[in-house]
């Protein structure tokens, strides 16, 4: 009896796990490209994949939010081609292949037009591929290491050389800083950004020895040795200042150790490239007074068109308290660009929209107006802000014109020759010495 | 534009230019004036209590009792006029301020600004206060500050290119007494020197750095008993729950941050309810923190735990998937950015002792973990309730056959772990962000601490997470916050070949239960 019913159960399982195979199989079927088209005829798939859950909630959430108040916005335009947007809300959680995954079904189940999304270099790397096979369009809103350009992504966020060079410039001309601490978390984006930053100081005369390079864990809360060191590094009688490319929430913590160990921006001025009105919001800024930011963007800037963006931003968001800050400004001005590219095709097929991206402008918040590049990044005005005591920034220092995003550093030995060319060229990393497509990276 | 009477006032009306270098000239000018508003100007401009009017080019004085007074006159204002704003500064600036400011309050009746303005002028150096700072050494009674003010003096008589040789020895030798690392910033950055100062000054700045060497291994070890404090407070309570009960809890580290929460819901009613008791904030929400995750242990234990004892493997998952699924319900109701939890005066700031720094925040988190150590190291030991959970944990039948409700004990016990980590919530809000992801970071380490120090021995707890930081802080130095977690990492492992139940292994017959 006993055996029987193992044996039972056995064969159920069995017949089962095959009855799921079969949907399996058949559900890849219907989600293939293969299949037959049934997109809706009356609306524009818009795809959204920012991670709702886990660690990168904390940034990600915002930008879903952004998305879906400018579709919004623009909907109450009359939408694009006289067309209603509608927009597609994934949630990759946080986890790099699950990035993959959602894109892939965003274009091959939701047949999205275009898609929204990613933050980490690590989540933006992981759908690369499918964008390439599925031929889609990403607006990637992060400020990045550089080092791509790819057909499928258009990068709306700074390049290093529109926020992390101007704001070594800034240091050195107006704070005559001749000591360097640079303090990351260790990743690529940090990894990159120090050695482009390193090379650069070199090239300026800066000594190896008056150079301090820190990495620390994802998620470091006990700062007491490294702000220890700072403070050391920081007493050999030449003026010092920390450049920051630490990441999310170890920001916080390495904040309020400074602000407890008494280090005032007066003294030692940490300059940070991750850290915005956002994660402001977190913590008491008192003791951070003066210490700085560099962004192509801040909730600060007096301009009409952002005083309404913000104005209507927390309107939407039925908060009055809800911040604005660069990622955001990103979507704001990628959203606007592709509108007005699929109203100058009249299409919104991935190849004629990729192809008339470049050379279409859009403002941006701060006054001026961005333009989409060859190399698929945009030109952006840099600021400098000096954290201010209610978690705004006040900007001390701009540009004075746009700067144009570079895709391959200049500073770097292996991508000084290459270049990003879509229009041209047709290649994302031409090499202008040899006069050849290909080179570092794809 | 009201036409304008006299030079101060012209300089004043500049800080209504908005422009960095206007306001750094304005800076100066009044600093050097010897007007009696010059003090309260400045001081205003430095807690950004001066406002401008850019149309009529007044500046205005907010005084820190509210009232308002025009900065020329001292007259008071009844109000700001609608588009005054505070007057900008940048740290070029700040700098200048402080500067002119510790020339300003050099002679002031207040011995706390006076030291404050010593200070800043041995910073600044500057040449041109060298009279005054001689003037309030030799008025000063107050040994410390005199002390503050011959530094000062020390300073600025080394960077004078015209003082003699004697003078300047004379000089080295009082910063060389003071040893600190500004100090040695002082003395590194001198510059070209007589031969016999820049002899004088390297030696001095040798003996300040072995120094220094010195009290940096004592400040090491400060900060691996502070990181060892915060280890054992987030392990405590899984020493009860892993350790005692030998649940393994992956759902920890959420209580951590129920605690955290917790305390942030209790400094939001307190805020807008009652702003005079944030001080007593933490105080309040310690209680209301255990209460809650000691409640939400019970509910888990009594709804989930209680079926699966004896199964690790499901145990496991099974609080896993509670650990997501309380994560995203914090999420859900508090949103997925960071909660600001203040810190409360008395937990802010830092003293020196010797030359190293110690905050605050860490001291009090390091009595308040041993304080919670004290109380539940006697509650198992002491109470009714302690002997019971002992009993059941070494022989649950016997216990079952004495007379004690087991399951009963077994809900309290994992309660009581629950509540000891929100309690650690609490504490740890005040170092760490307070988001729906605070108990992810600290759930690795807490079971690294109970396998290391020994499963079921709280002195082994105790002894692991301070050996355990103290190691972290001394290798850090050296390798790196990232080669010294792994190396650490390393260690246990090896550690854990050579001896399996930890540091302090269980002997007898409760082993093999």
């Amino acid at each position: 009896m006993l055996t029987q019913l193992t044996h039972g159960i056995a064969t159920m399982t069995r017949r089962r796990a095959l009855a799921a195979t079969a949907g399996l199989v058949l559900g890849l079927a219907a989600s293939s490209p293969l299949a037959p088209a049934q997109a809706a005829d009356d609306t524009i798939k818009v795809g959204i994949l920012h991670s709702l859950s886990g660690t990168m909630a904390i940034s990600e959430t915002t930008l879903k939010d952004t998305i879906l108040f400018l579709i919004d916005e623009q909907n109450k335009k009359g939408g694009v081609l006289g067309k209603k947007l509608e927009p597609v809300v994934v949630d990759p959680a946080s986890n790099w292949p699950l990035f993959a995954e959602k894109a892939r079904e965003l274009i091959t189940k939701d047949k999205v037009a275009v898609v929204f999304g990613c933050w980490t270099s690590v989540s933006r790397k992981s759908v690369l591929p499918v964008f390439k096979e599925l031929n889609n369009i990403l607006f990637y809103p992060v400020q990045y290491e550089g080092e791509e350009s790819e057909r499928n992504v258009f990068y709306t966020g700074a390049a290093p050389n529109q926020q992390a060079i101007p704001a070594v410039d800034y240091l050195m001309k107006e704070e005559k800083v001749k000591r360097w601490v640079l303090a990351g978390t260790d990743y690529v984006y940090p990894r990159t950004t120090n050695k482009i930053l390193e090379a650069y100081l070199k090239s300026k005369g800066v000594a190896q020895d008056d150079i301090m390079i820190n990495y620390t864990p994802f998620g470091h809360s006990d700062w007491q040795t490294i702000v220890a060191d700072i403070k050391k590094f920081g007493s050999a009688g030449k003026k010092t200042a920390v450049v920051s490319t630490i990441n999310g929430d170890a920001n916080v913590p390495f904040y309020k150790e400074l602000g407890n160990q008494g280090i005032k921006a007066t003294d030692i001025p940490v300059v940070a490239f991750s850290v915005g009105e956002e994660e402001l919001a977190g913590i008491d800024t008192k003791p951070l007074l003066g210490h700085l930011a560099a962004w192509n963007y801040f909730e600060s800037i007096k301009t009409p068109a952002n005083e309404k963006f913000i104005k209507e931003w927390q309107a939407y968001t039925k908060n009055p308290k809800r911040v604005t800050n660069d990622p955001m400004e990103a979507h704001y001005i990628g959203f606007n660009m592709w509108v007005k590219a699929v109203e100058k095709v009249k299409s919104t097929d991935p190849d004629k929209v990729i192809d008339a991206l470049p050379g279409i402008e859009a403002p941006n918040l701060t006054g001026g107006t961005s333009k989409m590049l060859p190399n698929h990044h945009i030109t952006k005005p840099v600021f400098i802000g000096e954290i201010k005591g209610n978690g705004q920034f006040d900007v001390v220092w701009k540009t004075p014109g746009l700067v144009a995003g570079d895709a391959w550093s200049k500073e770097l030995e292996g991508s000084k020759d290459l270049i990003g060319d879509w229009v041209g060229k047709k290649c994302g990393n031409y090499n202008t010495k040899t006069n050849k497509c290909g080179g570092q990276g794809s | 534009m009201p036409a304008l009477a006299g030079p101060f006032e012209d300089s004043v009306a500049k800080f209504a230019n908005d422009e960095f270098s206007d306001t750094e000239a304005a800076i100066g000018e009044v600093a050097a004036s010897g007007n009696a508003l010059a003090s309260p100007i400045i001081s205003a401009l430095q807690d950004g209590r001066l406002s401008a009017d850019p149309d009529s080019k007044k500046v205005f004085i907010t005084q820190a009792d509210g009232k308002i007074v025009d900065a020329t006159t001292g007259a008071a204002v009844d109000k700001l006029p609608d588009n005054a704003a505070a007057v900008r500064l940048n740290n070029r600036l700040r700098r200048t301020v402080e500067a002119a400011l510790g020339g300003l309050t050099l002679l002031s009746p207040d011995p706390a600004k006076r030291l404050a303005a010593a200070q800043s002028v041995f910073k600044s150096h500057e040449e041109n206060l060298l009279p005054t700072v001689e003037g309030a050494l030799a008025k000063e009674s107050v040994k410390s500050i005199k002390q503050a003010f011959a530094e000062a003096r020390a300073a600025i008589v080394l960077f004078k290119s015209d003082a003699s040789d004697s003078d300047k020895l004379d000089a080295v030798a009082v910063v060389k007494a003071r040893g600190d690392q500004e100090a040695l910033a002082l003395l590194t950055g001198l510059g070209d020197q007589q031969p016999l100062v820049a002899k004088a000054a390297a030696s001095a700045v040798s003996s300040i750095q072995s120094n220094l060497a010195m009290w940096s291994m004592v400040q090491n070890a400060w900060y691996g008993l502070s990181l060892g404090s915060v280890l054992l407070l987030a392990a405590i309570g899984l020493a009860i729950t892993f350790g005692v009960m030998g649940v393994i809890n992956m759902a920890h580290g959420e209580m951590v941050m129920l605690g955290a929460y917790t305390t942030f819901v209790v400094q939001e009613v307190i805020r807008t309810r009652y702003p005079a008791l944030f001080d007593y904030s933490l105080l309040i929400a310690v209680p209301l923190a255990f209460l809650v995750a000691g409640f939400i242990g019970v509910l888990i234990e009594r709804t989930i735990i209680r079926f699966l004892y004896g199964r690790p493997l499901e145990t496991l998952l099974a609080t896993w998937g509670l650990s997501l699924v309380l994560q995203q319900a914090v999420r859900t109701a508090f949103g997925p950015t960071n909660r600001e939890v203040g810190n409360p005066s008395w937990m802010s700031g830092a003293f020196e002792l010797g030359q190293i720094t110690i905050t605050y925040n860490r001291l009090w988190i390091l009595c308040f973990t041993l304080a919670v150590f004290a109380i539940l190291l006697a509650m198992l030991r002491y109470t009714a309730l302690g002997l019971e959970m002992r009993a059941v944990t070494q022989n649950r039948r016997m216990a079952a056959s004495m007379g004690i409700a087991t399951s009963r004990v077994d809900a309290l016990t994992f309660g009581l772990g629950s509540g000891i980590a929100g309690i650690a919530g609490v504490a740890l809000s005040q170092i760490d962000n307070v988001s729906p992801n605070l108990g992810q970071s600290y759930i690795i380490d807490s079971f690294m601490v109970v396998v290391f120090g020994g499963v079921g021995n709280l002195w082994g707890t105790l002894v692991g997470a301070f050996t355990l930081g103290i190691a972290n802080k001394f290798l850090e130095p050296v390798a790196g916050a990232v080669l010294g977690k792994i190396a650490i990492l390393v260690l246990i492992i090896l550690f854990i070949q050579k001896r399996p139940r930890g540091l302090f292994a269980l002997k007898g017959r409760a082993v093999e239960a």
